[in-house]
């Protein structure tokens, strides 16, 4: 236990998972599609699937999700998705929502996890429910209210975690760009601490700076980043759960990088 | 990381030289922190910053574009691999490969250089010197080695320059920029239009088959051009370096460092005369070499590339796919080792996704038997030493990833600058217009057509000549028009310009709207098919025309500009506004430029 909560290190290293699989304390958490799923999964996993997680995401559901899967206020949670992390990470926000503390992002994900040749299984495990208190957590969620008071603060650092490309052509007035792919190194989901924190330095993001971030719609690559920032140690930051999507229908002010043709230079 | 997430293949080939230096990210770093905290004035931090390779942004000063070197073109599969990744992480998802074989990252965070920076020195690259006041990238024509007509293989020498100018004091602070271009041939290279133009020679010397070469001093492109001079017959190898240094030192001490438009060294050499140009530069060439307190030489290696067919990956039973032969037709060119061809990889504008830059990796593994790629000089890349065998199977795979654009070879590969997609000084859309140009030419398979075969297009989005409109057979630069009350970004057409042997700057002709750019192309190609003599081609006519020598119903540039006139007159805005719209834009024109830094 006390390896899989050290607090140096971010995200699960996938040989430590390996060795606690049969650990009944431990629940792990694939975040793809039902049918991959069941194609092969890590040995013991449980599957939900992200679209799960949105059609409700009060706190009352999200505590019955962790309850059916085992999930009690004690319970290490590993979770992995296939895309990038951005899945798990906004499953880990939403647990830590409800209170939970012990959520982290395996080191690699399910594709890379086969490649290194390690346990998978066909097998749904046989899971028995916990109970799961919700002591909701306010600090890390941030709403367009939220947002659209605090975003003059000097403190308040609000980040758009979409491609470069989406963010020159609208934003949030005042946010700074950092795309979801700047967050991940060579063949790992999240860059090392050290990297994550010269990241910030260059950038001029202070330790004690209030961060909120935002992506494009349900808050999974801005989920990341969140994921990115607290691991290295920084406290106050808050998701914009509903994103830029919400942010527009809300017909808030919007930013523009003017007078430049940049989505002609992509070869997409 | 210990493990191996890929199955494994063979180690990549390492380059020969590592350009990096480790310690010059964390340097810019620091600086750009200094500069934001206001304690470095904004004239000396661009100064630096494009020392540094990291150049300005179109209207803001928050992004730059960051410009890795590439000395010869030669690139590795795993450094293109990174830089993929850099293009994912701090630019666009896309990464450009330039006409000075550079690969560009654009609109990356001015604060996130270094971390690029960083990343390049893990794979031997820099961007040092790529842009400001210094020797720039040293080109060297993509078919030197493998050409039919060269004498010999110029990349070692081309590399040794590189080598030697790079971080070297006499390089940091010229007037202005300075471009060295290696060639194999007077056709697959741009040797006289840049400051030095090498074109390797051999000369019987006392009983003894010497090397060197033809050396071009002071051509160049620009807001106004120059075709450069030959300095003398032939330049033997031992007096490259002598050479190089001492023209450099003399534009270093004559060269105009105050008006900034006129500062480069075909001004001083058309100011000086070349005459006189070409006798100060042999005596400093005399004076380099008998003042030299310790032996100065080039660093020269000419140890043979390892030529190692790659385990044949191809399907003997498949069947020729269709397109085949077009793209042959039009991308392959023979080399003069028997077997092996070299393949151009055609890009819109030299534009490229990540996943496209991961594939092209990929297939240079697998089918290059040098084991790295050569960047072009028309916004392309070079792939060598393809077995004739490979040929089907490695189409297939570049088909897989839109990487086999056919016309690579042909007028059809338009070569647009950056334009307003990125670029300060730019007044129109040239990169779009290029993409749009090709497109057509390929909707209508003029790729094939072997009229066209020896003609090229190039546009530029301001006078200033980065998309090297001047040596075009049809060439482009933007500016603004107006009718009535209204905006319209319109094109000055010069015809006839060439790049070798022949080298002659472009006929202006005609000032062509931008929405009628590719139907005066079109109805120019129309005219020469109407007047063609048997055996022709279409710069043939065109260069019959501009010189007086042509005798068919179109006979001046005057009759050409007759018969496209039509296509000139703006229509009203209410009956076709789209016609006071640039490509890419869905407003109404109008020019908004920003301050040059420099012109490339």
């Amino acid at each position: 236990m006390c390896c899989m909560n050290n607090s140096d290190m971010p995200i699960i290293d996938s040989k430590i998972l390996r060795e606690k699989i049969k650990d009944n304390s431990i629940r792990i958490v694939d975040v793809r599609r039902e049918q991959d799923y069941q194609l092969g999964h890590i040995t013991n996993a449980v599957n939900l699937p992200l679209a799960k997680l949105l059609a409700d995401d009060s706190v009352e559901s999200i505590q019955k999700i962790a309850q059916d899967f085992g999930i009690s206020d004690e319970t290490s949670v590993v979770i992995y998705d296939d895309t990038f992390g951005a899945l798990s990470s906004r499953v880990v926000w939403a647990l830590q929502y409800i209170g939970h503390k012990d959520a982290k992002l395996l080191d690699v994900t399910f594709s890379q996890w086969k490649t290194l040749g390690y346990e998978i299984s066909t097998e749904v495990p046989e899971i028995e429910s916990a109970t799961h208190s919700i002591k909701e957590n306010k600090e890390i969620m941030a709403t367009a209210e939220y947002l659209e008071k605090v975003k003059e603060n000097k403190n308040v650092i609000i980040i758009d975690n979409r491609e470069r490309l989406n963010y020159l052509e609208q934003h949030i007035p005042g946010a700074i760009n950092i795309p979801y792919r700047t967050l991940a190194t060579d063949g790992k989901i999240l860059r090392t601490k050290e990297g994550m924190k010269n990241l910030l330095k260059n950038r001029g993001i202070s330790e004690d700076a209030e961060i909120i971030t935002y992506c494009g719609s349900v808050g999974t690559l801005s989920g990341l980043a969140y994921y990115a920032l607290k691991s290295v140690g920084l406290s106050n930051v808050k998701l914009y759960v509903h994103s830029f999507k919400e942010w527009k229908s809300l017909e808030k002010p919007i930013d523009k990088q003017e007078n430049a043709n940049y989505w002609d230079l992509s070869a997409e | 990381m210990a493990q191996q997430l890929r199955p494994s293949k063979p180690a990549d080939k390492q380059p020969k030289i590592d350009w990096s230096r480790r310690q010059e990210a964390e340097n810019f770093a620091e600086t750009v922190k200094l500069f934001r905290q206001g304690k470095i004035d904004p004239d000396t931090f661009r100064r630096f910053r494009l020392q540094h390779g990291a150049y300005g942004t179109r209207m803001t000063d928050d992004y730059a574009m960051v410009r890795i070197k590439v000395p010869a073109g030669q690139v590795y599969p795993y450094q293109l691999e990174k830089i993929a990744q850099l293009s994912e992480m701090y630019s666009i998802g896309s990464a450009h490969f330039s006409t000075r074989e550079n690969i560009q990252l654009h609109w990356v965070i001015l604060e996130d250089v270094s971390e690029i920076m960083q990343s390049l020195s893990d794979v031997g690259m820099t961007s040092r010197e790529a842009c400001g006041n210094t020797v720039r990238n040293v080109m060297c024509s993509p078919l030197s080695g493998v050409c039919k007509d060269e004498i010999f293989d110029a990349t070692p020498y081309a590399l040794a320059i590189a080598r030697f100018m790079l971080r070297n004091p006499i390089c940091q602070g010229l007037p202005r920029k300075f471009k060295f271009n290696f060639t194999c041939c007077e056709k697959h290279g741009m040797i006289r239009i840049v400051d030095v133009g090498l074109l390797p020679q051999i000369q019987e010397i006392d009983g003894e088959q010497r090397k060197g070469f033809k050396i071009f001093l002071g051509g160049g492109l620009g807001n106004k051009s120059f075709i450069g001079h030959q300095l003398e017959d032939f330049t033997p190898v031992e007096d490259l370096l002598y050479t190089s240094m001492a023209v450099i030192r003399i534009f270093d001490r004559l060269g105009d460092r105050k008006n900034m438009a006129r500062n480069r060294m075909r001004y001083l050499v058309n100011d000086m005369g070349w005459e006189k140009f070409q006798n100060l530069v042999l005596k400093e060439r005399a004076i380099v070499k008998s003042t030299q307190s310790v032996i100065v030489k080039l660093n020269i290696d000419e140890s043979i590339n390892e030529i190692q067919r790659p385990i044949s990956v191809s399907n003997e039973s498949a069947s020729v796919p269709d397109g085949f032969a077009r793209w042959q037709k039009t991308n392959v060119e023979k080399q003069s080792q028997g077997g092996f061809n070299s393949v151009f990889i055609g890009l819109e504008s030299g534009d490229i996704t990540a996943n496209q830059l991961r594939s092209v990796a990929e297939i240079i593994r697998d089918y290059s038997a040098e084991g790295f790629a050569r960047n072009g000089f028309s916004q392309n890349i070079v792939i060598r030493y393809v077995h004739d065998d490979d040929l089907t199977s490695m189409y297939l795979k570049l088909l897989e990833t839109g990487l086999a654009k056919t016309g690579s070879l042909t007028m059809a590969s338009a070569v647009g600058c950056s334009g307003t997609t990125s670029c300060n000084l730019a007044l129109t859309n040239s990169h779009r217009l290029a993409k749009e140009v090709q497109r057509k030419f390929l909707e209508l398979k003029l790729d094939e057509d072997n009229d066209l075969k020896d003609s090229t297009i190039k546009i530029s989005g301001c006078p200033n000549s980065c998309g090297q409109h001047e040596v075009a057979t049809i060439g482009f630069y933007g500016g603004g028009g107006r009718y009535e009350n209204n905006m319209f970004p319109n094109y000055t057409m010069s015809l006839g310009g060439r790049f070798d042997e022949d080298s002659i700057l472009g006929h202006h002709t005609a000032r062509v709207p931008v929405k009628r750019v590719i139907p005066v192309i079109l109805k120019i190609i129309e005219l020469y098919k109407e007047n063609k003599q048997s055996d022709d081609t279409l710069s043939r006519w065109i260069d019959r025309i501009i010189h007086g020598n042509e005798s068919s119903k179109i006979n001046s540039v005057e009759d050409i500009k007759k018969e496209i006139s039509s296509f000139l007159i703006p229509p009203k805005v209410e009956d076709e506004p789209d016609f006071y719209m640039d490509y890419g834009s869905d407003t109404s024109y109008h020019t908004v430029t920003g301050k040059g830094e420099c012109a490339a």
